[in-house]
């Protein structure tokens, strides 16, 4: 075969397998929609994080604004450290409430950020004071037998 | 009765001495073509021809079995994802699948067969036609002249055919599962986009890629290098390529996912 026709052939080849390989990024991966480009880090303490997970989003008001970098268990309180890098571009008062929600009825668990209204803004290396757990289906349901239980029998 | 036993333990002697001797001897051509791979860079020339016949021609099969695996995934995930009520994680489903496994597995897999095969028979007809020997009485290094430029044609293009099966699978789960059945487009796209990390998912796929790639090629050179220089000889190492690198891919694919993905 020519010369020109084979490079050009296999030109066309590398441009193919490159642009999948970008649109593999762009439009399936998460490289085009989110990039934090610079972060601050905040933690918060959790009596339950659920099933929380590394990497987990940060949502405040249904906008990402940050994932979920380590959990542990801090042995003095027994209650899960949360570490969360959030955004730069987003900055939230001192006395913000942190939640742990769910997506959906069975979906991933995220934390939702509730602003206060404080003046002063968390830096990076704050704590963020108040927060609420993640929800226990086992702890519902059992609160909800209870309840039947006590229910005096009316109906009869 | 003694001697038949000694028989046995003999042959599994051979057998294991044949089998080191054999990887061996793998292991100094491998290093021997990444050591006169230089040369072939100097030359990129050769290296595009086999470009050509390596990744263009193998082209067609991996974009028509990629859009075909994909739109069995978009088929089969709705299926089971639809008991749950999550078909809106359809699109998740089938970009993690292929980008993660199905996109370097399959690629790989369908690369032995359309160009290791090829490239073994096409060494191994140079071989018995007593190219290589001629090569070499011209002070030409075979391996610097053939075999490296086929090696890094191999391991450049596998990972582009890979990607390629993977992005047209997602448009074949894309067909299937929006156009076809009727999924939502928004949380088909959103899902996958939220589901899938760069890093995490994507790089992998390409690492692995690169060495399916390697080991294909690798494998494929050898066994032409290495293929008995008569008619039968060619056939045997033909078949022998296809059998050990479709073998190697997927254990290795074993191992590496164990390695990548193992606590996420």
């Amino acid at each position: 075969m020519e010369r020109t026709t084979l490079d050009l052939w296999v030109g066309i080849f590398v441009v193919a397998g490159v642009a999948a390989l970008t649109m593999l990024a762009l439009k399936v991966g998460n490289l085009g929609t989110y990039n934090m480009s610079e972060t601050y880090q905040v933690h918060a303490y959790f009596t339950n994080v659920g099933g929380l997970k590394p990497k987990a989003s940060i949502k405040s008001a249904g906008v990402l604004v940050g994932r979920v970098t380590g959990i542990k268990l801090d042995t003095k309180l027994y209650e899960a450290d949360v570490e969360m890098s959030l955004d730069k571009r987003y900055q939230f008062p001192k006395d913000t409430f942190a939640k742990i929600l769910t997506s959906g009825l069975l979906g991933e668990q995220y934390i939702g950020l509730e602003p206060g209204g404080d003046s002063l803004m968390l830096k990076d290396g704050d704590q963020i004071k108040m927060t609420q757990s993640a929800v226990v289906l086992e702890d519902l349901i059992g609160k909800f037998i209870y309840n039947k239980a006590t229910e005096p029998a009316s109906t009869k | 009765m003694m001697s038949a036993f000694l028989e046995v333990i003999r042959v599994t002697g051979h057998r294991s001495i044949n089998a080191v001797w054999r990887i061996g001897m793998a292991s100094r051509f491998f290093f021997l073509t990444l050591v006169y791979s230089g040369n072939s860079f100097r030359r990129f020339h050769l290296i595009v021809k086999e470009l050509f016949s390596t990744g263009v021609l193998s082209l067609i099969i991996i974009v028509v079995a990629g859009l075909f695996v994909g739109m069995v995934l978009g088929l089969q995930g709705y299926e089971t994802l639809r008991r749950y009520g999550s078909e809106s994680a359809l699109g998740s489903m089938v970009a993690l699948s292929l980008v993660r496994e199905l996109g370097p597995v399959v690629a790989a897999l369908l690369f032995a067969s359309r160009a290791g095969s090829a490239m073994t028979a096409e060494i191994g007809l140079m071989k018995a036609t007593e190219q290589i020997s001629a090569m070499e009485m011209m002070a030409v290094n075979p391996i610097a002249r053939i075999v490296a430029p086929r090696f890094w044609a191999g391991v450049i293009s596998m990972p582009l055919l890979a990607a390629l099966f993977s992005a047209v699978g997602v448009f074949g789960g894309y067909f299937v599962g929006v156009i076809q059945i009727g999924v939502d487009e928004g949380s088909f796209w959103s899902q996958m986009q939220a589901a899938v990390d760069f890093r995490d998912d994507i790089m992998n796929g390409v690492i692995k890629s690169v060495v399916f790639g390697t080991v294909v090629t690798i494998i494929a050179l050898y066994e032409g290098y290495d293929a008995p220089p008569t008619a039968e000889g060619v056939s045997g190492a033909t078949t022998r390529t296809v059998v050990t690198s479709s073998l190697a891919i997927l254990m290795l694919d074993f191992v590496l996912t164990a390695i990548m993905f193992r606590g996420t």
